[in-house]
């Protein structure tokens, strides 16, 4: 058990950082090569100015005409992208492995809150899989791997929360956890979960041509 | 090609007084000015129908109820298109052909001037007619119009098969071919464009469009043996017979001649390519990048591009020199063997070499305003309107035909004069 | 909805283009084209597109089709992607003939590649241009409807969308010019004048079938003024359906006849008529295939055009139209353009009372005309019409509040509104802004 946790908090960690950040670098390249050889024109109307209005429009709660017309959609998707990237970071006995690891440490949640945002998280994941299967247009275009998505970006949360409350004896639900999350880490650049690199730049690209060609809001 | 060695090359200005021309007509159209300056035409209404002024004398007596079109041959006759009863024809020098058509259109002079071709339509099926006489066949429809050079001949894309509008099938088997003096080849295709003739007239190359996705050239009815995504018109070689056009294939265009790539290096647009006079340089206008646009000879393209657009690619008469015209912004500029003048322009027309090729001449607009420039430098003068400039053979005079405060001037100054 | 929807396949039936495109197509043929398509006429975007869709089916509220079918999800935009793309690239472009039928009528009649979609999605996916990529397909089998594929056909021979002649586009300006001469005697159409200030470009349904159109441009120009000409050579019709019929080469082919003539013609600007598919088709669709990444000689829409004119006071109004209006924003020159604003100032300075619709300006509803739908013609127009009752109600809402003309500056959506108008009962008369213009001006006395 031991020897499987070091294995996992060590080698399999470093492993799947590497593979997610290697992931979004070669999928950033690769876009932009293939930007370059087969539509260079892209590049033409691309603004800083333009694509960077449309994310903040997009960024801000109730921002853009879409997210006002679904209040509740709104603030589960705002919260969860918010404490799935927060809660993570700031948690107490992350910044502790980091330290360990690397001798940095950081402002840390308190332990309480960062439960609540877990539980909230994983409350998101349980709303948008109820959403999936019941409102039909998600429904209609939706498939296992959109379940699976969820499940894999839910895994760590729970796995996390069950460790943290200790529901199970022994060290296995954390190396649960530390797994699922590193297999989190490791498929996002893969998977749809990519939307976290891509999205950026699809908005930006429509936020251009709005912007710089269109003259009209795309929010 | 008409010699201007005959015009009067004497330093100086002629003019015509055209002041009163508005107050005798309830109004004068847009004025045209022959090619040696000598004459000043416009079209004309006077008395609720229409006539020609020319240099103040009106070109016919029995006005007509319809002119419009009205421009000068290069061999300095004026001519328009002229309708009266219903019939349209051509009128030159105020003398009309004596056929008519139920329509005419798109005359064409050829570059001596002797001969005029037009388009015809006569009881809903159209052909061409060159000096009145019209092709002994007639087609559904028409376009691209060619003119040989010395005139004698005139080829266009025909439809020579008729479909209703809806039968996608049947025409999508081929209904256009290419007529030459009203005779058509025998393949049909699904379209032809951008008929061009050989210089020596014996042979006719067309684009054509071969079912929905495949395109080639066309020469004497025979197919290249290569097909394309797409094509742009051909032209001929002026010696040797060979057909080259830009050619499309996997989005990039790269120049072809007789079904073989001659330019290796695609470019992102192609078109307008020109051989010089011996047929040792061709030219072409090109995209090398994406919104960036310049003048390739013999493949290579400038290295100074514009964002905008260029026109009017220009080889001089002995083949050495190229221009063109280019526009960055609202502003046009004339570019010069990949050297763009300092001045820039509202408006700027083609490009005019002297005939050793060391002057460029170009008619621009300046300020809502008209004027010459030659290499680069202004003619002193503004007018309220300038037509195109012309050298003299020896290439030490200019001829600039221009209008101000209701005056046409005919003016022929020294090169010199504003070259230096 | 049910019934709609056996109505529309059942007309659907009669699309001879579709139907003998389908039954020549093998299952070889229909896997070369879509792998050939999306592998080498694909990149960065498309990509970008399949993989950061996360099938989250916000896009579904902007789309008219979805919203006025009862939220029947197979007409979101994501729900199109799905029945269409998806399985092609499953598949690896192994679908079957009545699949590739069903993806025609999605993508040529339950799309009007409006864009609307755009504005919901949250990473700004773009669905039009995924439905442009079916589209391609669709024209590389030959399976493009019938009146569609005609007029694409009519464009590649006339380089006009109405298989005007040569002789009948010059003979239909003359006639108008002898019309209007009638009105204002020495006022002109000047046909092929080199050096103009403008070129002005109309769509081919004007001379073809609404003449009195550019009656009422001619009288404007005379008017305000304008130094302008119009070709009389083939680069005339600014519209471009080869643009939505998939058939770039052909679009890019229109494109440069159009742009080539106004240079040759020396213009400094193109102003073109009330039409805001041919606005896209020169703005930003067929420049930028042939490699002008902005319009090489700046394009004017007339509601910019009737916006300067009446700003710089070049024309004047006699009298304010006086039944209150509702504007319509066309999606090509509002969400493609921004025009919304200079058509509430040239509303404003032409009518009296303006009633809006809701939502308005770039978030409008598109008319379901666009996109080269409403050129495919009868077979589809129950379909039209039942994909578009979020319209109508817009309309009657507008109505409710007192609008008794609608104000439609685009020819597609004029026609398509008009057929709404007609369907739901609306009772809106239905005008461009030239009619409204041309009605209320001062104009030169007759002496
Ligand atoms: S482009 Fe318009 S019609 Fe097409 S899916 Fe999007 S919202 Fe619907
Ligand atoms: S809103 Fe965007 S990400 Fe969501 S389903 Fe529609 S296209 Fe896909």
């Amino acid at each position: 058990m031991h020897a499987l946790y070091q294995f996992v908090a060590g080698p399999l960690a470093w492993a799947a950082f590497i593979v997610f950040l290697g992931g979004l670098l070669y999928r950033l390249i690769r876009l932009l090569i293939l930007v370059r050889n087969r539509e260079p024109f892209i590049s033409s109307y691309m603004s800083w100015r333009y694509g960077l209005r449309s994310i903040v429009h997009w960024l801000t709660p109730f921002g853009t005409v879409r997210w006002r017309t679904m209040p509740v959609l709104t603030v589960v998707t705002f919260v969860f992208h918010l404490f799935l990237l927060i809660t993570p970071i700031f948690l107490l006995s992350h910044i502790v492995l980091w330290d360990e690891a690397w001798g940095l440490t950081w402002w840390a949640l308190p332990d309480v809150l960062a439960d609540i945002m877990c539980a909230i998280v994983i409350a998101c994941c349980v709303f948008f899989a109820v959403r999936r299967s019941t409102q039909p247009e998600v429904r209609f275009v939706t498939d296992s791997s959109d379940y699976l998505i969820l499940l894999l970006t839910a895994a760590p949360f729970l796995t996390g929360f069950v460790a943290y409350h200790q529901w199970t004896e022994g060290a296995w639900m954390t190396i649960l956890h530390m797994f699922s999350g590193e297999l989190m880490l490791a498929l996002l650049p893969f998977t749809r979960l990519g939307h976290m690199l891509l999205g950026w730049l699809t908005r930006a690209y429509m936020g251009s041509e709005f912007g710089g060609v269109r003259h009209a809001r795309d929010w | 090609m008409v010699s201007n060695q005959s015009w009067d090359w004497d330093i100086g200005h002629k003019e015509i007084d055209i002041s009163d021309w508005s107050q005798r007509f309830e109004w004068v159209e847009e004025l045209y000015a022959s090619p040696d300056g000598e004459s000043v035409a416009a079209i004309v209404h006077v008395d609720e129908a229409f006539n020609v002024c020319i240099n103040g004398t009106l070109w016919s007596e029995a006005p007509a109820d319809k002119i419009w079109h009205l421009r000068f041959t290069p061999d300095n006759r004026p001519y328009a298109l002229i309708s009266d009863g219903g019939q349209w024809t051509v009128a030159i020098s105020g003398e009309t052909w004596s056929e008519g058509y139920d329509y005419a259109w798109n005359p064409m002079a050829s570059a001596d001037g002797t001969h005029l071709a037009v388009a015809v339509q006569q009881a809903g099926r159209y052909a061409m007619a060159v000096d009145g006489k019209a092709w002994e066949s007639d087609f559904s429809d028409i376009g691209y119009f060619a003119l040989s050079p010395s005139g004698r001949s005139t080829a266009a894309a025909v439809q020579v098969r008729s479909v209703d509008s809806g039968q996608v099938h049947a025409f999508q088997e081929g209904t256009f071919s290419v007529a030459v003096d009203g005779k058509s080849w025998d393949p049909m295709f699904v379209n032809v464009w951008h008929v061009a003739f050989s210089p020596d007239e014996r042979h006719v190359a067309a684009e054509v469009r071969l079912n929905l996705y495949d395109y080639t050239i066309a020469v004497d009815g025979q197919l290249w043996p290569q097909v394309y995504s797409t094509v742009w018109a051909p032209c001929f070689h002026p010696t040797s017979g060979a057909v080259v056009a830009p050619v499309r294939n996997k989005g990039e265009w790269v120049m072809a001649q007789d079904g073989r790539t001659i330019w290796p290096q695609p470019f992102v647009q192609l078109w307008r390519q020109q051989f010089n006079a011996d047929g040792s340089r061709l030219a072409a206008i090109v995209a090398p990048k994406y919104g960036r646009w310049t003048v390739a000879v013999d493949g290579a393209p400038w290295p100074l591009t514009f964002g905008t657009m260029v026109t009017d690619l220009t080889f001089s008469p002995d083949g050495q020199r190229v221009a063109a015209l280019a526009k960055e912004g609202a502003k046009w500029h004339v570019v010069v063997d990949g050297r763009a003048w300092q001045h820039a322009f509202e408006m700027a027309w083609r490009p005019v070499f002297s005939p050793d090729g060391n002057a460029v001449a170009a008619k621009v607009e300046i300020d809502g305003r008209y004027t010459v420039a030659v290499n680069d430098r202004l003619w002193s003068t503004a007018c309220d309107m300038v037509w195109e400039p012309c050298f003299s053979s020896d290439d030490t005079r200019l001829l600039i035909r221009s209008l101000d405060k209701g005056i046409y001037r005919r003016s022929v100054i020294s090169v010199n004069k504003i070259a230096e | 909805m049910a019934e709609t929807d056996k109505d529309s396949t059942k007309s659907e039936e009669l699309d001879e283009g579709i139907e003998v495109g389908v039954r020549r197509l093998t299952p070889e043929r229909i896997q070369t084209v879509i792998n050939s398509v999306l592998g080498a006429e694909t990149g960065a975007r498309f990509k970008a597109y399949i993989q950061t869709c996360i099938h989250c089916g916000l896009c579904s509220d902007a789309c008219h089709f979805y919203l006025s079918n009862d939220k029947d999800p197979r007409f979101s935009p994501v729900g199109k992607v799905k029945q269409t793309i998806w399985p092609m690239i499953q598949a690896k472009g192994r679908v079957d003939a009545a699949f590739i039928r069903r993806a025609a009528q999605i993508a040529h009649t339950e799309c009007n590649l409006c864009k609307r979609c755009v504005q919901y999605c949250p990473f700004g996916i773009d669905i039009a241009y995924m439905m442009s990529m079916v589209r391609r397909i669709i024209h590389k089998l030959g399976v493009t409807p019938l009146y569609l594929q005609d007029t694409a056909h009519s464009h590649a021979a006339t380089m006009n969308q109405m298989w005007v002649k040569g002789d009948e586009w010059i003979d239909t300006l003359q006639w108008q010019e002898d019309e209007a001469r009638e009105e204002i005697p020495e006022l002109r159409i000047p046909l092929e004048k080199e050096g103009a200030d403008i070129m002005y470009s109309v769509i081919a349904p004007e001379p073809k079938f609404q003449a009195q159109l550019i009656y009422q441009a001619a009288v404007i120009m005379h008017t305000a003024g304008v130094n302008w000409t119009m070709p009389a050579s083939m680069g005339w019709d600014n519209s471009d359906m080869a643009m939505f019929s998939g058939d770039n080469e052909i679009m890019g082919r229109v494109k440069r006849a159009h742009f080539e003539t106004a240079a040759r013609l020396k213009v400094k600007k193109i102003v073109m008529g009330e039409c805001g598919h041919a606005f896209r088709s020169v703005y930003d669709m067929g420049n930028r295939w042939l490699g002008w990444a902005m319009p090489p000689i700046p394009i004017v829409h007339a509601i910019e055009f009737y916006h300067d004119l009446l700003k710089s006071g070049r024309i004047r109004i006699a009298r304010k139209y006086d039944k209150p209006v509702t504007l319509h924003d066309p999606c090509n020159v509002v969400r493609g353009g921004g025009l919304h604003e200079m058509a509430r100032y040239v509303v404003s300075q032409i009518c009296e009372q303006l009633v809006e619709m809701h939502p308005n300006r770039e978030h409008n509803y598109c008319c379901a005309a666009g996109g080269g739908v409403i050129n495919c013609g009868p077979p589809y127009k129950n379909k039209r019409m039942a994909g578009n009752r979020v319209k109508a109600e817009q309309l009657f809402d507008a109505k409710s509040r007192g609008a008794e003309t609608l104000i439609a500056p685009c020819h597609n959506c004029h026609s398509g509104l008009h057929d709404i108008v007609h369907h739901y009962e609306i009772g809106l008369d239905i005008k461009f802004f030239g009619d409204i213009i041309y009605e209320c001006m001062e104009k030169p006395e007759n002496p």
